[in-house]
């Protein structure tokens, strides 16, 4: 560019803030989202992973591609869905949204002012009165001042209406979330556990596009509680899989073991799900044992059962997320495991978090947890 | 409790006078005294004296007040698009000439530094930029108004209120590049600049947060000045976008500042566009102006790509502000956001290429003054060259040296969440340690400071 003539012993010199892998390593990889088991490369694999139609067509979708597929699906079953948010017209600053205002028009689907307390208001109010508003929220970490109304509106909604029935099933607030490389404060946030401290939503975040599909429907068109749904950002173009073209559901509570095995179960969800995976690749091709995945998938209210009979078979247990290690979803799952199953372990539960810091750029990748990080709480937790 | 320290000195105790109107008075309430706010309403009165509304007149017209039958507010300009004085009488704006060339200067700068800066993210040599053409001259222009004892709350584009208020091409390559160097420790996306004097706090990118910060903040300088008759008078200013105004924050900042007479400048730079959302579906109603009159706050709305008409508003508004212990002002500067919103937005999405190309060929402050200087016998095509070469070849020694410098060390990561690491921190620095020396391989710590050495 003739703007920006680089000299040569800059050039020489530059570190590219994405940097590229130094040659020597073997666990801190680059997930290689082409060849990771977790994605259905072809349609074949839809018969292990529950609830996926596998009789008919299917394309190729990535996470942002699958959101806004599942969006189309239901506002176009049901006239009472509504999508509305900071920038949706065009599209979304992700895309998610684009092409949705142009097929079933603005009163449906449309901008709204820079709110957030007023986005979710709104869609309090529009759900109460029937409707199933699908509010976005343009990053997890701008939520905040919508918090009085999540918190003390929508969450107790249904009990505070007591006998009018009166409940906000339908309404859906998505937010994309999670580490990218490069977000820093206030583009890297992943709040879940604030909202899983307050009952009253199902709190969701899906692992693959073809996940997304079928939880975000479930949560628009089937639940009967209100849903927040965390979409981590960093797969919305990474993460391409097969999806079935036909609509279907996926279980909301309900938590899938993606890998079976005897040694030690491996508890996560959304985007560290594929640093796991890449971490029991490395332990399983040192050492010859088995180890168990999870996808929570909900996080609140979450299926217990799956989790406590699988550590009830292993013994071992670690859990696994990006947000703070500090009262995180990891300590809930950590203190269920020794109240329903304390008899059966082997060793202490063990997490890996984000540090209990907020994510300053220059460190983001020491700030979240990695696969050596994961690979030594593995051998750590098989060693006792 | 090794984290606590013990307290090494007694609490400092104020006295407070007998007669001191911070606290009502401890006469009991039975005596029914009146209390200067009381209100009530006189037999026969032609206006309402309700507690909320006190000098409104009754009428048995039942009318709405339709708010698009009213006029707009103007906007209030010095000079044209030209570069010309548009009213000859009131003679040329009362700056001296040496000044005027510093502010055309800091506006070449930074928009100099805008255009290498948004090239070198194209080219993945930063994560991250925005740039502000088209509102250099609102930054610059009101930062000129001020003193430095006077605190800035800004938003995210503002470039300018830093290059005007003395922040060196250093220290904003600094930032950009995360550096060991970079006031906010490496912390902070891109030009999230922050300066400890002139104080201008660390910017957010949380929108309109900053708003209510700014009314405590002057409220604090209000009581600072009374309590210290010494000190100079000083205001606080703060900057944000119209998108910004349309969150709770704005408001309830306004209000505050308002209702506690705070001597805080809010300038709102409304350049059409909140990322891809345009002012018709940001708000309804004549711009964020009315807002201010709504809220009792003296108000004015200027041409924001005329440098002499934010300076003199702001000048003017600075006085204001400071007058009979304090106010709050509200300026409305009108611009056009030529740019893409940051380097992740493609504006031609969803808005026409000629519109832009319309607006960046019509008007724009940079242009508009160079006019005027041209116009008075300042500026010539040669100064222009010879000012942009050498501009631009300073922007890109200290891109290179801010580039080369290392990035801040590790322990940064923990420290300053709280004054002291607390024995969480201090835990997890030391599991992060014992990782980094097990699996050496994995990590390159040779951009850091100290390396591990630095945790």
């Amino acid at each position: 560019m003739a703007v920006f003539r680089t000299p040569p012993w800059v050039s020489a010199q530059v570190r590219r803030y994405s940097s590229a892998t130094p040659t020597g390593r073997r666990l801190n990889l680059p997930i290689d989202f082409k060849t990771t088991p977790l994605l259905h490369h072809t349609s074949n694999t839809f018969n292990a992973s529950s609830g996926l139609p596998n009789n008919g067509p299917s394309k190729r979708l990535n996470l942002c591609q699958a959101v806004n597929e599942a969006l189309a699906t239901a506002l176009r079953a049901s006239s009472r869905v509504l999508c509305f948010g900071e920038d949706v017209a065009f599209g979304g600053v992700f895309r998610c949204t684009a092409g949705l205002q142009t097929e079933f028009g603005p009163d449906r689907v449309f901008n709204t002012p820079i709110t957030e307390q007023g986005i979710v208001g709104a869609a309090i109010g529009a759900a109460a009165e029937g409707m199933k508003p699908v509010a976005e929220i343009q990053f997890a970490d701008y939520v905040w001042p919508a918090f009085d109304q999540i918190v003390n509106e929508a969450s107790k909604f249904r009990y505070r209406e007591g006998t009018t029935g009166a409940n906000l099933g339908g309404m859906v607030i998505r937010m994309p979330c999670g580490g990218v490389g490069h977000g820093a404060l206030y583009h890297t946030q992943s709040p879940e556990s604030m909202f899983c401290h307050i009952p009253g939503f199902r709190v969701v975040m899906p692992r693959s596009p073809s996940q997304a599909k079928g939880l975000l429907l479930s949560a628009i068109l089937d639940s009967q509680d209100p849903v927040i749904f965390m979409e981590p950002k960093v797969l919305y173009r990474a993460a391409v899989e097969e999806v079935p073209e036909e609509p279907y559901y996926l279980p909301l509570s309900k938590a899938e073991v993606l890998r079976e095995g005897g040694d030690l179960t491996l508890i996560s969800y959304g985007r560290p799900l594929y640093t796991c995976q890449a971490a029991i690749d490395a332990v399983e091709r040192e050492r010859g044992v088995k180890i168990e995945l999870i996808d929570l998938r909900t996080l609140y209210p979450w299926d217990q059962e799956t989790v406590i009979q699988s550590v009830k078979k292993t013994g071992r247990a670690v859990v696994v997320h990006e947000s703070m290690v500090n009262y995180g979803v990891g300590a809930e799952v950590a203190a269920k495991i020794q109240e329903k199953a304390f008899f059966h372990l082997s060793a202490p539960v063990k997490r890996v978090a984000g540090w209990t810091t907020h994510t300053g750029l220059a460190w983001e990748k020491y700030i979240l947890p990695d696969v050596a990080r994961i690979y030594d709480a593995i051998l750590g937790t098989m060693d006792i | 409790m090794s984290s606590l320290r013990p307290l090494s000195r007694r609490i400092p105790r104020i006295a407070i006078p007998r007669t001191s109107s911070w606290l009502p008075s401890s006469q009991p309430l039975y005596l029914s005294k009146r209390w200067s706010t009381s209100i009530s309403q006189r037999p026969g009165s032609d206006r309402v004296r309700f507690p909320g509304a006190v000098n409104s007149k009754f009428t048995t017209d039942m009318s709405f007040i339709n708010p698009h039958e009213s006029a707009s507010i103007p906007t209030y300009r010095v000079i044209d698009s030209d570069g010309v004085l548009v009213d000859k009488i009131r003679g040329r704006p009362d700056v001296s000439n040496e000044e005027v060339l510093t502010w055309y200067k800091n506006m070449l700068t930074v928009s100099i530094m805008d255009v290498v800066m948004f090239e070198a993210q194209r080219q993945g040599r930063l994560s991250f930029y925005m740039v502000s053409a088209g509102e250099e001259g609102i930054s610059v222009g009101s930062a000129a108004a001020l003193t430095p004892d006077d605190v800035v709350f800004a938003q995210y584009r503002e470039t300018g209120v830093f290059q005007q208020r003395g922040f060196t091409l250093k220290n904003f390559m600094s930032q950009l590049f995360a550096n060991a160097n970079d006031s906010g420790k490496g912390r902070n996306m891109p030009v999230h600049y922050g300066c400890d004097y002139p104080r201008t706090h660390t910017i957010s990118s949380t929108l309109a947060t900053q708003i209510p910060h700014a009314s405590g903040a002057a409220y604090a300088l209000k009581l600072q000045a009374l309590q210290n008759p010494d000190k100079p008078p000083s205001i606080v200013t703060c900057y944000f976008g119209e998108g910004a105004a349309s969150e709770g924050d704005f408001h309830a900042g306004l209000n505050i500042a308002a209702t506690r007479s705070c001597p805080v400048v809010f300038i709102c730079r409304n350049n059409g566009y909140a990322i891809s959302t345009p002012t018709l579906e940001q708000y309804r109603g004549d711009g964020i102006a009315s807002r201010g009159v709504g809220y009792g706050i003296e108000t004015i709305r200027v041409d924001g790509n005329d440098i002499f008409a934010v300076y003199e508003s702001m000048r003017e508004a600075r006085r204001r502000a400071l007058e009979n212990g304090g106010k709050p002002v509200l300026i409305e500067a009108m611009s056009y956001r030529v740019s893409h919103h940051s380097t992740s937005d493609d504006s031609f999405a969803y808005r026409a290429r000629v519109e832009v190309e319309d607006w960046k060929r019509r008007d724009n402050p940079i242009i508009r003054l160079r006019k005027w200087l041209e116009n008075e016998g300042l500026w010539n095509e040669d100064q222009e060259r010879e000012a942009r070469e050498s501009i631009r070849k300073e922007v890109l020694r200290e891109f290179g040296e801010a580039e080369r410098e290392k990035k801040p060390a590790l322990r940064g990561a923990f420290e300053d969440v709280y004054e002291e690491l607390t024995e969480e921190a201090r835990e997890q620095m030391a599991e992060l340690k014992r990782i980094l020396e097990t699996y050496p391989e994995e990590y390159d710590l040779r951009p850091y400071e100290g390396g591990i050495k630095g945790l």
